[in-house]
């Protein structure tokens, strides 16, 4: 059998991983969700045909969206995550003995329960009693929350579909509200390589820019994303994000694949095509 | 629900458009683009389906300016949907629905009522037809700076300093979705002999939904112009021009033709047979929907505070009879913030295009098209916008209504000998132009009217207040063309 899943990354290119077996497909009030066994990625999951996360690289995302701001934070307790329905923010949030409450929104509930029935491998601390989960409009539930949290995860998807309304000035803007005055937010930037994304990550930088006074962008390499390489923000009232609490944060001693302390100063440093891209919109 | 007569479900022009394209029909004809392949840009820009149906006139397509087959069908079953005696296809807009109607009830000479706030375009048409008009002076909420409906009493009043007005003019609902008593007023009227015509640009849905105020066919209205493109789904331009039970529609399809287009273009004759089947079929679920999503940010934007999205609860039995609930229009007044620059922020900051601001208000548009996640983006952006910029209450301008004393007709006053001279002096004179005063959009001149020393005054306080002034010739209006 040669049956193979595509995404295609721009009109002109795409990425194909060898499928061995589809396990789920349905059509949610929002969107088509889809899980497949491939032999190099593992299990994978897509969201209206676009790679979410795939077993195998997956643990690269998620560790740098949560842990590059809690290395930062020195007390992150209150912390809400909109989007991440698979789980894997959650998973790496609950390594923390000092996080007192994990807020979860997500606006679409088929998509815990895909993840908790075939993605174990991340949705698997949705039963740690920090969590709850609420299912939601983001934008809706930050409106009504001011000066309330620590850090705010924003593990969007892309800025169509669902989760285009978390790409939104407005979004951005009750977000700054919801985080208490040393608050951090940090959120999936899409990818400054292909055209089209390059576009939606400066737009999305240009709206963070205009609601905080402190910006930075870092990177990650991640195979099954277009291009590989990808960006993430860094949005804080407070802290500056490469004051890395290094030996703290060391002897907590959660054990990752990617990150570490030394790369969190490292993975602020960015390629200078990038540099200009947000300088553009900086202005 | 409503219940037709016919089979809502039928689309002639459609069914005919199919049946041309499949007999694969070789034009030696206009419009030369020929279906498309004289231009490729265009084509591809538009879309072959698009240029496919740009076609004219022809046997199997009939002809709107008299129409024998399949528009004359479309026109029936627009008619059964609307609850109306005819239905014509409009392909210039609402403004020439309008703009017949009142060809339709007045000549030179004649006299009708209009409320003072009327569109630009329904003074024009007086300009072309030498009617004159008798203003009503349309009241306007103090605090949220809104033109109302009209009242009964005003419109009696009126009707007897005037018993030989032949005709009287009404926006129902107004762009806010202030509705009259439009029963009651088309029953004053007919007693005195005067024709009621409509301007229901705003109001299309009031024939689809059981949960709208009546429509003007329903209050007995004898013609009434509604803008399909707006509530009803039909591509901007395309409109119906509706046909009370006293008119003689022959007559009105005379007047039709004097002024529209012999070759109407199918692709607005298309857009407006099959927005009408959709909205007889599904336009009770359709408003429903609207309803509900409308009534739901009502609710959220006025959780935020500083902002009130009114509805129902402005209803005061008179100049506020009714409300359509479907319009989320939002008074901006205690953010501190005109409706005008919430507009603007919006737009500018947000992404977000509102269909209008004025002085105090924001109107959202809301329709079946909208998705609630976007909703979620109004109202979180209202939320933000008040937390960025919230300041105190400014004072908003006393909107003062000064009678106009029409001395000539805008049709004799149009093309009347006029000189240029200063305001001040102008006072005594007879205006040869417009002077319109934005917000609120109500003129405080019109060509044919008596200057006064009031109206002068008027205009000096609108300047100080920063109001917009438009119309006249001279753009900061220090001079104004008189008749000679």
């Amino acid at each position: 059998m040669d049956l193979w899943f595509s995404e295609f990354h721009t009109k002109n290119v795409k990425l194909s991983i060898k499928v061995d077996k589809q396990l789920f497909s349905a059509q949610s009030d929002f969107q088509r969700i889809d899980v497949f066994d491939s032999k190099e990625f593992g299990r994978f999951l897509t969201l209206d045909g676009y790679m979410m996360l795939t077993e195998k690289d997956e643990f690269i995302y998620h560790e740098m969206i949560t842990h590059v701001p809690m290395a930062v934070h020195p007390h992150a307790e209150n912390i809400l995550v909109i989007g991440a329905g698979d789980g894997g923010v959650v998973r790496e949030l609950t390594k923390y003995d000092t996080v007192k409450n994990i807020d979860v929104v997500e606006i679409d509930e088929m998509v815990i329960e895909v993840a908790k029935k075939y993605l174990p491998f991340t949705a698997s601390k949705f039963d740690d009693p920090r969590v709850h989960i609420f299912y939601q409009d983001g934008l809706k539930f930050v409106r009504k929350i001011e000066n309330e949290y620590d850090l705010i995860i924003v593990d969007s998807t892309d800025p169509f579909g669902p989760g285009e309304g978390l790409f939104t000035k407005e979004f951005y803007g009750n977000c700054f509200k919801a985080l208490k005055e040393d608050g951090i937010m940090v959120n999936q930037h899409e990818s400054p390589f292909y055209h089209d994304d390059a576009v939606a990550m400066q737009r999305a930088h240009k709206r963070i820019v205009e609601s905080f006074d402190k910006c930075r962008v870092y990177q990650a390499h991640i195979p099954t994303y277009p291009s590989g390489h990808w960006l993430f923000g860094f949005a804080t009232k407070k802290y500056n994000p490469l004051d890395v609490r290094a030996d703290e944060w060391n002897s907590l001693g959660i054990k990752t694949k990617y990150y570490n302390t030394k790369l969190h100063k490292a993975c602020f440093a960015l390629p200078n095509y990038v540099q200009e891209l947000l300088e553009n919109v900086e202005k | 629900m409503f219940t037709n007569k016919l089979n809502q479900d039928r689309m002639p022009i459609i069914e005919a458009l199919e049946e041309m394209k499949a007999a694969r029909l070789v034009p030696f004809d206009v419009p030369g683009h020929k279906r498309g392949r004289a231009d490729k840009n265009l084509t591809k820009y538009l879309g072959e389906k698009a240029m496919s149906i740009d076609v004219n006139s022809m046997k199997p397509l009939d002809n709107l300016c008299h129409p024998v087959s399949v528009i004359k069908d479309a026109e029936e079953l627009a008619a059964d949907a609307f609850h109306s005696k005819a239905a014509f296809f409009m392909v210039g807009g609402t403004t020439s629905s309008v703009q017949a109607m009142i060809f339709a009830v007045v000549k030179r000479g004649d006299k009708i009522i209009v409320p003072r706030n009327v569109h630009r375009s329904v003074i024009n048409a007086l300009i072309l037809c030498g009617a004159i008009p008798v203003y009503i002076n349309p009241q306007i909420e103090s605090n949220l700076g809104i033109p109302l409906g009209m009242n009964l009493e005003d419109i009696e009043h009126t009707i007897l300093e005037n018993l030989d007005s032949k005709a009287l003019f009404i926006n129902n609902p107004t762009y806010h979705g202030i509705c009259s008593n439009l029963k009651a007023v088309v029953e004053l009227c007919h007693r005195h002999n005067i024709k009621v015509i409509v301007d229901e640009a705003h109001g299309t849905h009031f024939y689809f939904s059981s949960k709208m105020p009546p429509s003007a066919m329903e209050a007995g209205a004898d013609l009434a112009a509604v803008s399909m493109h707006k509530s009803g789904g039909s591509l901007t331009q395309s409109s119906f021009l509706l046909v009370g039970k006293s008119m003689n529609e022959d007559y009105i399809r005379q007047i039709i033709n004097l002024t529209q287009t012999t070759s109407g273009s199918y692709l607005l004759m298309a857009s407006l047979d099959m927005a009408r089947r959709n909205m007889a079929l599904n336009g009770e679920k359709i408003f429903d929907e609207v309803i509900d999503m409308v009534q739901y940010a009502r609710n959220e934007i006025n959780q935020i505070g500083g902002y009130y999205a009114f509805g129902e609860e402005l209803i005061n039995g008179t100049s506020i009879y009714d409300f359509d609930t479907t319009k989320l229009c939002v008074n901006t007044l205690d953010t501190g913030l005109t409706g005008i620059e919430v507009y603007d922020i919006l737009r500018d900051e947000y992404d977000i295009q509102v269909e209008f601001g004025d002085l105090g208000n924001i109107l959202a548009y809301v329709s079946v098209g909208d998705r609630k996640a976007d909703i979620e983006r109004l109202i979180s952006a209202l939320q933000e916008i008040k937390r960025r910029y919230n300041k105190p209450r400014s004072t908003i301008m006393q909107y003062k209504y000064v009678m106009p004393e029409v001395k000539v007709s805008p049709q004799d006053a149009f093309y009347a000998n006029k000189e240029s001279m200063p305001l001040k002096m102008a006072i005594g004179r007879i205006s040869g132009e417009f002077v319109m005063c934005y917000p609120p959009g109500i003129p405080i001149l019109a060509p044919g009217e008596y200057i006064t020393d009031e109206i002068v005054e008027h205009i000096e306080y609108c300047k100080q207040k920063g109001c917009n002034l438009t119309g006249s010739e001279d753009l900061e209006v220090n001079y104004i063309n008189v008749l000679k």
